[in-house]
């Protein structure tokens, strides 16, 4: 209540995205309970929210940040993972608790991976961090195909690279078993869990923005240097961005495990990675609604071209291209003119019409 | 280990011609081309094409990849790339992994998505023992083909004008054009290069790894790509040099360590070698100004 008093631009903004977040739960749920959905975009429910879940948390990084991280998926990964044990573990426990418990060891276990990561990573700039981020999220994704993890009445077992080494009871369970991913999970992900989670991280994330260390964080993105002369520590502010992002993608990673039987670590590839930032830069760098609308349209866009069948992909590649075409030069019309002039003489009208 | 050794350099050879392209095009147009990758498995899928449908013989495979690919790599860069040239380098690569989605899905529709077999071009040619190892003539090819590359590379972009022009854009685009040079046609002429090349590489890797897939070329396209970091983005004995050790890290991990780790030896010596030399190995040291 607060908040609404003294309401401003930014907290405004904020009220839209909880908006966005609520009318999409509605609309959603109401489709579901009255039977007017097609079983193929039911199934997506849960993903589309861990995916908006994981393209808000890339614009942390990407967007306020300023840092392009290609292995955003990675940290989604160890989330998941975790969340496959822990759930594992609390077998017979009731399913919110478990699903809770989950998603918060998921989102530390993940935060610690992301802190870890960090301390390389957010010493280098540009392109040559953005290529180390894709290093590790691909080496997260070969150490999860060599990790296999059983439990039987003696706790849990650890193997690397080795499935033999468990050493477990007969009796007992594998539950990761490398390259074949974890399997038998049981399926405790809820629709309305999902959308809370998202909630409870959009408010983060709106919070942290628009705090004192929010504004820390994005004087670092626009200039490093001034900002240190303010006596701002760029490697605290950028590690802390980093790690809640990372932490974030861990527990959207919680959910997303929990909602399939089976899944396996090469799910989480450099192409999730990518896929997530596409969410980020086509909704808008920096922009949080952007990253919500994005990432549920392209989600369901695939489901939606289903008619084009063969084609579908390939025309979501050609929509991809030509939104960034088009958008990049409307950009260009309004903010720079004179540029314009300039572009008009030298672009070839084939080109333009892109 | 000889075997392993020589091995790992041919791989790395592959490895090098790819990350050339990388490199180049990054250098001159400053943006990361992730439909490279996909560029190879073209050239890849056209010279399969020209052999086993058309009959042709493999030197004419390979030319017919090379022209392929060239004209694919230019016309990519006039349709995609060219009116993002002001645009920011996230919007230019988001269009560029775009293209690659693109270029992946037209080889599925193509020629479907199972693994083609691809013909062994030095069927006739026996193994060649060296030094008590076996080494295979497309190991051979590659690294002679490498050293051939870089040759004359090297030669093309310090001793010919165009050459000249091509390092003069990477340096100032805009002093570049005062000088009368024609921007618009170096960077499609850095791009044809860099797309014949990697033919040229989907060539020699198809025929060391012999299946072909519309995902063939996006993982060696990112050790590729790293490689170039790792030497040093925009050198192009950089790329040589990152290309070679990466060939030679990968197999020596997958022969003496785990195949399953293999990857992720080769990005964790990446990492380790970023932390030391944030530049790459022979990268310049930008000193930032305030």
């Amino acid at each position: 209540m607060k908040m609404i008093k003294n309401a401003s631009t930014a907290s405004k903004k904020a009220f839209i995205n909880y908006g966005i977040v609520i009318v999409f739960f509605v609309v959603f749920q109401t489709l579901v309970s009255t039977g007017n959905i097609t079983s193929a975009l039911k199934g997506q429910l849960i993903p589309i929210t861990c995916y908006m879940i994981m393209a808000i948390s890339l614009n942390l990084v990407v967007g306020i940040s300023g840092e392009l991280s290609l292995g955003h998926a990675g940290f989604m990964s160890v989330g998941a993972f975790t969340a496959v044990i822990v759930s594992s573990l609390m077998d017979g426990a009731s399913n919110p608790a478990r699903l809770l418990v989950s998603i918060i060891v998921g989102a530390i276990t993940a935060a610690i991976a992301g802190f870890l990561i960090g301390i390389p990573v957010l010493r280098l700039n540009g392109d040559y961090l953005a290529i180390v981020t894709l290093a590790f999220g691909e080496i997260i994704k070969n150490i999860l195909n060599c990790l296999y993890v059983g439990i039987d009445d003696k706790g849990v077992h650890f193997a690397f690279n080795n499935p033999n080494a468990l050493g477990m009871d007969p009796l007992g369970k594998v539950i990761i078993n490398g390259p074949m991913g974890a399997v038998g999970i049981s399926k405790i992900a809820t629709f309305s869990g999902a959308v809370i989670l998202l909630m409870v991280i959009l408010i983060i994330i709106q919070n942290l923005v628009n705090s004192r260390t929010g504004r820390a964080i994005m004087a670092i993105r626009d200039n490093r240097i001034a900002a240190e002369s303010m006596g701002l520590s760029p490697m605290k502010y950028k590690m802390l961005a980093f790690t809640v992002s990372a932490s974030m993608a861990g527990a959207a990673g919680a959910v997303y495990a929990l909602n399939y039987s089976t899944l396996v670590p090469k799910k989480f590839d450099f192409n999730t990675s990518i896929l997530v930032l596409v969410f980020v830069v086509l909704g808008g760098i920096g922009n949080m609604t952007g990253s919500l609308i994005a990432a549920g349209v392209l989600v369901v866009l695939p489901e939606l071209l289903r008619k084009f069948s063969d084609y579908r992909m390939l025309v979501y590649a050609i929509v991809l291209i030509l939104v960034m075409l088009v958008t990049n030069n409307e950009k260009l019309k309004g903010k720079i003119d004179t540029f314009l002039k300039k572009f008009r003489m030298n672009i070839s009208k084939g080109g333009r019409k892109k | 280990m000889l075997a392993h050794l020589i091995n790992g350099i041919s791989l790395g050879s592959i490895y090098a011609i790819i990350a050339l392209g990388y490199t180049m095009v990054y250098g001159i147009a400053k943006m990361l081309n992730f439909a490279h990758g996909d560029v190879i498995m073209v050239g890849g899928y056209v010279s399969f094409c020209s052999m086993m449908y058309l009959g042709l013989p493999a030197p004419v495979a390979i030319l017919a990849a090379v022209f392929v690919c060239t004209v694919l790599g230019i016309v990519v860069e006039r349709l995609a790339y060219k009116p993002l040239r002001a645009a920011t380098s996230l919007a230019v690569l988001i269009t560029a992994i775009g293209m690659s989605y693109f270029l992946q899905n037209a080889a599925l529709l193509i020629w479907g998505a199972n693994p083609k077999a691809f013909p062994n071009m030095f069927k006739n040619i026996e193994a060649i023992e060296f030094a008590g190892a076996r080494v295979s003539p497309v190991a051979i090819v590659s690294i002679v083909a490498n050293l051939i590359i870089m040759i004359a590379l090297t030669l093309f972009t310090t001793r010919t004008k165009v050459g000249k022009a091509m390092r003069a854009v990477s340096e100032d685009k805009g002093a570049a054009t005062l000088m009368g040079i024609n921007v618009n046609f170096t960077i499609s002429l850095t791009f044809a290069i860099g797309s014949g090349l990697a033919a040229i590489a989907g060539v020699l890797l198809c025929t060391a790894y012999p299946t072909l897939m519309p995902t063939t070329g996006s993982m060696p396209g990112i050790k590729a790509f790293t490689a170039a970091v790792f030497g040093g983005i925009g050198s192009i004995p950089g790329a040589m040099i990152g290309g070679i050790l990466l060939g030679i890290i990968e197999i020596l991990a997958r022969a003496y360590i785990s195949s399953e780790l293999a990857d992720a030896i080769v990005f964790g010596v990446l990492i380790v070698v970023l932390i030391f030399r944030p530049t790459g190995l022979l990268g310049k040291q930008v000193h930032e100004k305030v």
